[in-house]
């Protein structure tokens, strides 16, 4: 009679522990595709912004042709890339040459004293910000769901029930990595 | 140096532990001010002399204060952003539209909802968060902050405000700063009825109770007049040891605690205290803004009475993870 009693509460333990942990890693996984989509809402206020600010600057900086075409071409290619491992590229290209149009701006006094442009720059750097900040908030999220999978014994949980671990977000291409080279040495 | 998930958890943990602590602390502590108000006063427990049968300021008391706790958890934040004239910042005005920016950016890097965003008109720098939980949360800046600090500098401020709102920090210290609101009116009321009633009612000769009354009395007289050290006493220590971990937790969403080294710098050099916030918040500013010296100090009594550690120690962990040369 004991022994059934106290086979009862083993099971009735290992049970209610089953139950806590498995819900526990679905809370992770939610939070995690939460994170993710977080990443694209900001993605989407960026291509949104960039016309807004084509047409401002496009006045004051009609020496910039080049770099304006390319601003927008990587804007449209980024828009309308496929999958996650290209649309990340494409991100990352539009990251890089929006970096130069803001730094070929400061060449223009006139922009730079542009209340709507000022305003305009301020809400694209913060978009930019808020991409890095929701990736760094997705990786730390999907690092923890992924160590609560593998580590002993939650990791026989995460195999019964087939959760898979979540990809970390990196740079992808080999250029964004390298240290930025500065020529100091005046040499004409 | 960045504290680890399982830190900041058992942070939270023991952050709504020590709030329901606070609060029956504070319920006890107000039931027995009201029930020496009951036997002294009143002369109840000493039969025909009684005035009425039952101890009505005890019961009175101790229903304001179950009142005064739960009310203080549900519009605490309210209390003290009107009390320090904050007003909301619009989100459509070109002066707070970076300040939106910011707290948007920092609600995302803690995966947090966007908290409210208050402006107090002061030109001394500082900044407090208040509420009741992540959901219900508000940073308050100065416009003084706004003018002092660069954006990054901003947004290690506003990183250190999400760092409390994450901790519940906030919903700690809200409770706190309503109930030394409470405790400091009851006290005034007392010792001044005190001066009132001690004539008539009270003569020695007419207490049953010998010394043990006598001692009673004299706990009863002390608590009254020491309530709003007490309570003041015990905000700033559960306070002090709360700033280290926010300034560690607002590094760890920037990832650049430079930033928020800088920013506490530049606050710490403006000595102007901020007039706008009252004594009773104090502890919810990221730095003293009563401007005083204490704080500079180390040491027994400075630990005591000072809201905050000392800034240069904070400044010093904070270029230690940022790799800097102090």
């Amino acid at each position: 009679m004991s022994v059934f009693l106290i086979f009862i509460i083993v099971v009735a333990v290992i049970v209610i522990w089953v139950i806590l942990k498995y819900n526990g890693l679905v809370a992770l996984r939610n939070q995690t595709e939460n994170g993710w989509r977080q990443i694209d809402v900001q993605l989407k206020r960026r291509h949104d912004l960039i016309p807004n600010l084509i047409n401002s600057v496009k006045g004051a900086m009609e020496f910039e042709q080049e770099t304006l075409q390319k601003v927008i071409a990587a804007r449209n290619a980024a828009v309308s890339a496929k999958g996650v491992a290209d649309a990340a590229v494409k991100e990352g290209e539009l990251s890089g040459v929006l970096s130069r149009l803001f730094a070929l701006a400061e060449n223009y006094p006139a922009l730079k004293s542009n209340e709507n442009v000022k305003q305009l720059q301020e809400e694209l750097a913060s978009t930019e910000n808020k991409i890095g900040f929701a990736r760094q908030f997705y990786n730390d999220i999907a690092t923890k769901f992924n160590i609560s999978q593998q580590v002993f014994p939650g990791n026989i949980i995460a195999n019964l029930f087939r959760f898979a671990p979540r990809e970390l977000f990196e740079i992808k291409e080999p250029g964004e990595r390298e240290v930025p080279k500065v020529d100091l040495s005046l040499r004409p | 140096m960045t504290p680890s998930p399982a830190n900041i958890f058992e942070q939270q943990q023991a952050n709504r532990r020590n709030t329901i602590l606070v609060m029956l602390l504070f319920v006890i502590f107000v039931g027995f001010l009201g029930f020496g108000f009951d036997v002294f006063l009143l002369g109840f427990g000493e039969g025909r002399r009684a005035l009425i049968g039952f101890p009505v300021v005890t019961i009175a008391a101790l229903l304001l204060g179950g009142i005064s706790a739960v009310s203080s958890l549900q519009s605490g934040d309210s209390r003290v952003l009107s009390s320090s004239g904050a007003s909301p910042a619009s989100q459509d005005d070109p002066r707070f539209r970076q300040l939106h920016n910011i707290v948007e950016e920092m609600a995302i890097a803690a995966g947090t909802p966007k908290p409210s965003v208050y402006v107090i008109p002061d030109p001394d720098p500082n900044a407090f968060a208040t509420g009741r939980d992540p959901q219900h949360a508000t940073i308050a800046v100065t416009e003084g902050l706004l003018t002092a600090l660069n954006r990054d500098e901003l947004q290690a401020v506003i990183a250190h405000e999400m760092g409390h709102v994450r901790n519940y920090d906030i919903r700690l210290m809200t409770v706190v700063a309503a109930l030394i609101g409470a405790v400091m009116l009851l006290s005034e009321f007392g010792l001044r009825s005190m001066r009132f009633g001690s004539g008539g009612r009270r003569s020695s000769s007419s207490r049953g109770g010998g010394s043990g009354g006598i001692i009673l009395f004299v706990l009863w007289l002390v608590a009254l007049i020491l309530a709003p050290l007490v309570s003041r006493i015990l905000a700033l220590a559960v306070s002090r040891q709360r700033e280290f971990l926010a300034d560690a937790s607002g590094a760890e969403l920037t990832r650049n605690p430079g930033a928020l080294a800088s920013a506490l710098q530049k606050i710490d050099a403006a000595v102007e205290p901020t007039r706008a916030i009252k004594k009773g918040t104090a502890h919810l500013c990221i730095a003293n803004p009563l401007g005083s010296d204490i704080d500079d100090k180390e040491g027994f009594f400075a630990d005591l009475f000072s809201t905050h550690p000392p800034i240069r120690k904070r400044i010093m962990l904070l270029k230690a993870m940022a790799y800097q040369h102090v």
